[in-house]
């Protein structure tokens, strides 16, 4: 795995998804900065992290998602290659355009932050191979716009495509108001573009990855990453 | 040249803050509110005295970054 992960004034996962990407795979990320115009050669993954890039000025994620690096991004995007966006990069990825729809202020208009639930939808992609479909994942949230919409017609494609990877769930797995903690349409938590390769999910699966610190849920997202990213190698 | 970029929600979409707004306009005992939506207001002033070059920019500056024309609409007028 070569992971960049991206760094925007004002974002402050970065530390932890850097830590995760070298935990899991073995591998030291490079971290780029977002005035480069290009991304370091070879790179297979391009991760950007959680944060409030530029104050969520504007709009969350608007102005990170016109800085230079995203034209980069979008190349490598349009060549297949692998973009996670968690949190705020999820937020970035949908003003970049790479992702359809808007993420809204949380429903309860409360900045919510704690563990939920996650029902993984499918394992069939190369985010999710380390999980099984159906599987009822604990990770945190930490956010307070991630209320996800889209029109109609959007929706209905993505449901249709099977899109949607992630789902706010109970812990069994129902999906239920009462679990849906920022009012997402359809308990939308993840969803992946139209080619499957970049993936956006407001959770931090990347801060439940070590026994120390609590459940490790997350890890199967990276291993999975590190695994289908050496079998493409 | 002054101008005024004004962005609003488009109908059908959620609006928790225009909401919460209109909750608390109410708890004040303000009368005959029926519904808020909240919008932004960008001021903005031009180098150059075109008018129409001014109102084409503007329309480029709003579709690329002022709106999110997936959940808003916008409009421009020129003040002066």
């Amino acid at each position: 795995m070569k992971a960049a992960v991206l760094v925007f004034p004002g974002i402050n996962r970065e530390r932890d998804m850097a830590r995760t990407l070298k935990l899991t795979s073995g591998h030291e990320p490079a971290m780029v900065w977002h005035t480069e115009t290009a991304l370091p050669a070879g790179t297979d993954l391009v991760v950007i992290p959680g944060g409030f890039s530029y104050g969520d000025y504007l709009r969350c994620g608007a102005i990170a998602a016109r800085s230079p690096i995203m034209d980069a991004v979008r190349a490598h995007a349009a060549k297949g290659g692998l973009v996670l966006g968690v949190c705020n990069g999820f937020q970035i990825l949908c003003e970049a355009g790479l992702l359809p729809g808007v993420l809204m202020r949380n429903e309860n208009l409360r900045f919510i932050c704690r563990e939920v639930y996650l029902r993984v939808e499918r394992s069939d992609t190369p985010f999710t191979r380390g999980y099984n479909a159906g599987q009822v994942i604990k990770v945190p949230v930490a956010h307070g716009e991630g209320n996800y919409i889209a029109d109609g017609e959007t929706i209905a494609r993505l449901e249709g495509e099977g899109r949607v990877i992630f789902r706010y769930s109970s812990p069994d797995g129902m999906i239920d108001p009462n679990w849906n903690h920022n009012g997402a349409i359809n308990a939308i938590a993840g969803i992946v573009s139209e080619r499957g390769n970049v993936l956006g999910m407001m959770p931090h699966p990347e801060n439940h990855v070590e026994a120390k610190i609590g459940p490790t849920d997350g890890r199967g997202l990276f291993a999975g990453l590190a695994e289908a990213l050496k079998r493409a190698a | 040249m002054k101008a005024r970029v004004t962005v609003t929600l488009k109908s059908g979409i959620l609006d928790p803050q225009g909401k919460a707004i209109e909750g608390a306009l109410r708890s004040l005992g303000i009368e005959g509110v029926a519904s808020v939506r909240q919008g932004k207001v960008f001021d903005i002033e031009l180098d150059g005295g075109d008018p129409a070059k001014a109102e084409a920019l503007l329309k480029q500056a709003a579709d690329k970054l002022l709106a999110n024309t997936v959940i808003e609409n916008y409009k421009v007028d020129m003040l002066k």
